[in-house]
């Protein structure tokens, strides 16, 4: 496309003044708070801190619960999504409600109500421990549970509007093609939600490897099985602030990397709207 | 393969009862103005609407039927549909389009995509196959819906307003090729269309539609020549006026009448055409039996055709050099005559 | 009823969980602060104002109580409390947190802050504690001594090594020579405490005065004074301080016979 003439350029196409310097006001915001850490990173025990084995424990289990917790939330939470956006039932904005309530909760009363529903002597607790000898307290399945519990709002309501915005004329077509729901689920609906899929999923992962109250009041604090790297960093932060900031520095690094890897691209469908 | 179906449903304040039947090999275009519930009909035939009473039934077999509870979800059935806007799946690509019904069906991937690379070059688009929709253009999507709906070999092909929306330069050679393939099908074919030219091209039968009801059905000769709905008048172009005839002479409901020739009674129809109309300045004195005070409305200079308002809304066609001679205007009052032989009159 | 639920247990739990008690324990430590012998007079303070307290979460229900008792008696002043883990305390008083008076768990994070100057006065010993195994109301897997903490079917939950009560803890299993493998580690006793009271944990080790702070919500276990620890809780006001007559007042009031009586009740020693 030939370059305008300067003088020429509709004004349509530059960005308004007042949006670009609030927009560089946040983003400064954000960067400030990092740097702040890189700053005052002391670089010389940093390698001595991480290779602790405390430390790789602490990232490991993060990584694993925060993954499980995803898949989890993914799991149970597409089918939710499915149900508020596509069926019209009563009592649905309740069930919604109760869906997404743990969003915004502090964590901690998550991990209170948790406690109290899943502990050895909780409503439902008390007979998987007495039955089946299952607990969730004190166990990595119990910091899974936790971070699901607080991370499904976010992929639920993510993912519950891109089936709304869906064209459904396209399930219509696959129908007449001969596939079974289950089949143009797979191969019609699924792709269609693809970037809200994975932006949910995003949102959902980061929560948990973040989530700090609901872990600490449900599960506990133990190294290499419960104490992921948001409680590792938390205790640190208390008797050796150096090492909760090489910590601290480590957890931004990684999810920075995630969010980064997540181009564009994989957050705009694959293609652009036929006819 | 044969059709028979009575179509009742309703959409929104639209009520649909269509009784629709067809032989084998035969191809029906279903004609009619927006809203006459056109694609409802099609709808119903496939499943995505159910019905509220009647049947549909494909070689004797019930696919829906309300009365004795018989419902035959659209998956299930044999049917193939080319939508008014095709929707192509839009992240696959025209191949996986085009294999898609097979491999929902059961086919593994391997053979599907080679069926449908058969049915790819059937359309001519081999060049394509790897393409996505929305690097198609308008005619080639067209050409890779059809091939999508047709690769399953259903035994009731639907087709809502094929080639509506193409540009009118592709709509013929798009229609010459639909054409072709749809000769070659072997199965129900049911179309869609507002256009005369697509049910003239492609279609044995007609069925006008309007307002959910069928008011007329034949050959697109015999509907043309004889027309029963405004709709179809107004297509062919023709002036249609509806009365009670008593030994020739047609009454309409405000009281004009026109004389025809024929001896017609009952409900009919007397079909004008526009160049048997002559206009005078003057009452004229002869030998015509029909003279009727008009007013002039509108004058379209490039169809040489002239609105007149009077006890019977007509349109005069007169060449260019009348036109010029009689130098008309809107509001000018002028005298329209037709002789009664050439008015046809049939009945409703 | 979730509600319900939430407003019948937050409070108590949120106040209990809230608080981080790091016990960090050092070595045994050196003469940096002195036994006070207890006063029975008190000194009036000569101006109005409000002093904020930080504070051992050990010392939650009798500081409540102290500073209730000290502001009636001295109504012009008000008292405020900040209870966390000692180590979380020094850490934000290090940081500038707005304290008047420190009372802590151990020696060893007062030593901190006398040795970062940050002291305004010589830190004075006013109480003791000691551990204690703290099991549910009716002590329901019948423990008797720390030996039977070792039993790897039981659920044992200890404070974390970094905060006073878990390093005194494991310095009390060393003595005993019981090896113990906790199923969490909690930031400050009260976490521990709530994990027995609500039945999640089967024991834990938490002080004397958490198990009579605890009520008929729990049970203790004694823990024999030869492997057992005596906890020494040192008051200091704080340099940055503006008030430091009330504090000295407040100190005194501690060290009081009126004050050691309350503590006494909560089940702490004399200093």
């Amino acid at each position: 496309m030939p370059r305008q003439n300067r003088w020429r350029r509709p004004i349509s196409q530059r960005p308004p003044w007042p949006a670009v310097v609030i927009a560089a006001v946040g983003i400064a915001f954000f960067a400030l708070a990092f740097m702040g850490l890189l700053w005052k990173v002391p670089w010389a025990s940093a390698w001595h801190v991480l290779s602790a084995a405390g430390s790789r424990k602490a990232l490991r289990l993060s990584l694993v619960c925060s993954v499980w917790a995803t898949v989890l939330a993914m799991f149970f939470g597409v089918p939710i999504a499915w149900l508020l956006a596509r069926l019209d039932f009563p009592g649905r904005g309740i069930a919604r409600a109760l869906c997404t309530l743990s969003m915004v909760l502090p964590p901690v009363v998550a991990g209170i109500a948790l406690f109290y529903a899943l502990g050895r002597r909780g409503i439902l607790g008390q007979y998987l421990d007495r039955w089946f000898g299952i607990t969730l307290p004190f166990t990595t399945a119990g910091v899974v549970v936790a971070q699901t519990f607080v991370a499904m709002p976010f992929l639920i309501l993510t993912v519950e509007a891109a089936f709304r915005q869906q064209d459904l004329q396209y399930e219509d077509a696959a129908r007449t093609l001969g596939a079974s729901r289950w089949y143009l689920f797979r191969r019609v609906t699924l792709p269609a939600i693809r970037p809200g899929l994975i932006a949910g999923g995003v949102l959902a992962w980061a929560r948990a490897l973040g989530e700090f109250g609901a872990t600490i009041t449900f599960a506990g604090n133990f190294p290499g099985r419960t104490q992921t790297m948001p409680l590792a960093i938390y205790l640190a932060a208390e008797t050796n602030p150096e090492e909760a900031l090489v910590l601290s520095l480590v957890l931004v690094a990684v999810s920075f990397g995630v969010l980064v890897a997540l181009r564009d691209r994989y957050l705009q469908s694959r293609s652009t709207p036929a006819l | 393969m044969s059709l028979d179906a009575r179509v009742v449903c309703s959409r929104g304040s639209l009520e649909v009862d269509v009784a629709l039947a067809a032989e084998p090999g035969e191809v029906i275009a279903i004609l009619g103005p927006n809203g006459a519930g056109k694609s409802t009909i099609l709808r119903c035939l496939a499943g995505l609407l159910p019905l509220e009473d009647g049947h549909v039934q494909l070689d004797n077999v019930d696919l829906d039927r309300p009365t004795a509870d018989v419902f035959v979800r659209p998956e299930h059935r044999s049917i193939g549909f080319v939508f008014q806007n095709y929707l192509l799946f839009p992240s696959m690509t025209a191949l996986e389009n085009v294999a898609f019904g097979l491999r929902a069906r059961g086919m593994s991937a391997r053979q599907a995509r080679s069926q449908a690379a058969a049915w790819i070059e059937r359309v001519g688009l081999t060049d394509h196959a790897a393409h996505l929709p929305s690097a198609l253009s308008g005619g080639q999507a067209q050409r890779i819906a059809l091939a999508r709906a047709m690769a399953t070999e259903p035994r009731l092909l639907l087709l809502d307003e094929p080639l509506a929306a193409l540009d009118a330069g592709t709509r013929s050679e798009v229609r010459r090729e639909l054409q072709h393939h749809l000769r070659t099908f072997h199965g129900v074919r049911i179309l869609v269309t507002h256009d005369p030219l697509d049910a003239y091209a492609l279609a044995d039968r007609v069925v006008v539609l309007q307002a959910g009801k069928v008011v007329q059905q034949g050959t697109l000769t015999d509907v043309t020549a004889r027309p029963k709905s405004r709709y179809v008048a107004d297509l062919v172009g023709v002036n249609l006026v509806k009365g009670t005839a008593s030994f020739g002479v047609l009454t309409t409901p405000s009281g004009a009448t026109v004389q025809t020739s024929d001896d017609v009674n009952g409900a009919a129809f007397a079909l004008i055409q526009p160049r048997s109309i002559a206009l005078y300045r003057s009452p004229p004195d002869g030998s015509p039996r029909n003279v009727w005070a008009t007013t002039v409305t509108d004058i379209d200079p490039r169809s040489h055709r002239v609105r007149l308002d009077g006890p019977i809304p007509l349109i005069a066609e007169v060449t260019v050099a009348a036109l010029d001679a009689l130098a008309l205007q809107a509001g000018d009052q002028l005298w329209a005559s037709v002789k009664a032989s050439e008015i046809t009159i049939y009945p409703a | 009823m979730a509600v319900k639920l939430l407003t019948s247990r937050v409070v108590p739990a949120v106040t209990a969980l809230a608080l981080v008690a790091a016990c960090a324990s050092t070595t045994s430590y050196t003469s940096a602060t002195t036994t006070a012998a207890p006063a029975t007079t008190m000194t009036a303070p000569t101006s109005k104002g409000q002093i904020t307290v930080f504070a051992a979460s050990s010392l939650t229900a009798a500081f409540t109580d102290l500073g209730a008792a000290f502001t009636k008696a001295h109504p012009e002043v008000r008292v405020t409390f900040s209870f966390d883990a000692s180590s979380a305390l020094v850490t934000q008083i290090t940081q500038g947190a707005p304290a008047d008076m420190f009372a802590s768990a151990d020696t060893a994070n007062m030593d901190k802050l006398t040795a970062a100057s940050l002291t305004a006065s010589t830190p004075v010993v006013f109480a003791t504690n000691a551990l204690s195994i703290i099991v549910p109301a009716g002590n329901p897997k019948g423990i008797k001594a720390p030996g039977d903490l070792a039993n790897t079917t039981l659920k044992v939950v200890l404070c974390d090594p970094t905060v006073p009560c878990g390093k005194y803890a494991k310095q009390s299993l060393d003595a005993a020579k019981v090896a113990v493998t906790p199923v969490s580690l909690e930031q400050n006793v009260k976490g521990v405490v709530t994990k027995v009271t609500t039945g999640e944990a089967d024991a834990g080790i938490a002080y004397v005065t958490d198990v009579k702070a605890a009520g008929d919500k729990a049970s203790g276990v004694d823990i024999p004074a030869a492997v057992n620890v005596v906890a020494k809780y040192p008051i200091a006001s704080i340099k940055s301080s503006t008030h430091h007559d009330i504090d000295a007042a407040f100190i005194a009031f501690v060290t009081s016979q009126e004050g050691q009586a309350i503590l006494a009740v909560s089940g702490f020693g004399k200093p």
